[in-house]
């Protein structure tokens, strides 16, 4: 009993030291796996391009890949996305708070994966789908379904996961 | 000299999140003309976490997702809807996680019995005392 403050002192300390070496995950996974997409109309992201609503009769399978012309790590992702499109996977692309010459310009300059693109001004696409920062990607089915999440830029490693995904719902 | 630009390279400030360039949404930083929504909304506010300073509630923080769902909040305490429909809406995106609130989930389990069980303690503790200066 004369040594409990100094049990308590060291279960303190390593409870401590145990957090400081393996880090909290502050990832936040959506809930809408399984779930039908959001029944949203989107406006395009580019000027005058068209209307398109997120949910109808066939939605894919598609990726949709959340990015935005000021975020720094979808630039690196840009090429993976390139690549994805080379294999066939086509792109439905949602620029979070974007103006449509910004996203123009950010095209130009890193190339254009995307098969179609939305624009998501007030972050209401990203809200809908549980997203919480740009990059995010999700794989969606043909019944409009959300299979998979990734969060963060897609890296190299990623491009034949996301692909599998993908080729797996076609059938 | 490499050690001295890896140096260089660490010091150099990389804007990893760098903020958009549109103004925040109309209900971000305005209140709801009617006082008694307005109050509703911002007790919501006060609850809901914000997904990128996540230490903050939305009402407090500056990020821009935070901002746009303040708009949410408001808009939607606006048309009508109760905050406890707000708040199951979100949870379904986010899970439980979103809202400061604790639920009755058994990962909160330990939450509610933690008052019960110092007390406890604590009774134990005083009697203890009590006992040994008879």
């Amino acid at each position: 009993m004369r040594f409990a403050p100094l049990a308590l002192l060291l279960l303190v300390v390593a409870a401590l030291v145990w957090r400081l070496a393996t880090p909290e995950d502050t990832t936040v996974k959506s809930r809408m796996g399984g779930q039908l997409v959001p029944d949203l109309v989107l406006h395009s992201a580019l000027p005058g391009g068209p209307d398109r609503p997120l949910r109808s009769g066939s939605c894919g399978p598609v990726v949709v890949n959340f990015f935005a012309s000021w975020c720094v790590p979808c630039i690196a992702e840009a090429k993976r996305l390139a690549e994805l499109k080379r294999q066939g996977v086509p792109i439905f692309g949602i620029a979070i708070r974007d103006r449509p010459q910004d996203v123009a310009n950010f095209l130009a300059r890193n190339g254009n994966p995307y098969e179609e693109l939305a624009a998501d001004p007030q972050s209401k696409v990203q809200i809908a789908f549980g997203a919480s920062g740009v990059p995010e990607t999700f794989v969606i089915d043909p019944y409009c379904i959300i299979r998979h999440q990734h969060i963060g830029p897609i890296e190299q490693e990623d491009v034949p996961i996301i692909r599998k995904q993908w080729e797996d719902l076609r059938k | 000299m490499r050690w001295l630009l890896a140096l260089l390279l660490a010091l150099a400030p990389v804007p990893l999140l760098a903020d958009s360039g549109l103004p925040p949404a109309y209900w971000a930083n305005r209140q709801l003309p009617d006082p008694r929504q307005e109050a509703k909304a911002r007790g919501l506010m006060e609850e809901l976490r914000c997904l990128v300073c996540q230490g903050q509630s939305i009402a407090d923080s500056d990020a821009e997702l935070a901002g746009d769902m303040r708009d949410l909040v408001r808009r939607r305490i606006a048309a009508g809807e109760r905050p406890d429909k707000v708040r199951a809406w979100l949870i379904a995106r986010y899970g439980s996680w979103i809202s400061y609130r604790p639920t009755a989930e058994p990962a909160a389990w330990p939450l509610w019995l933690a008052p019960a069980a110092l007390l406890l303690i604590g009774a134990f503790l005083i009697r203890r005392r009590i006992g040994a200066r008879r």
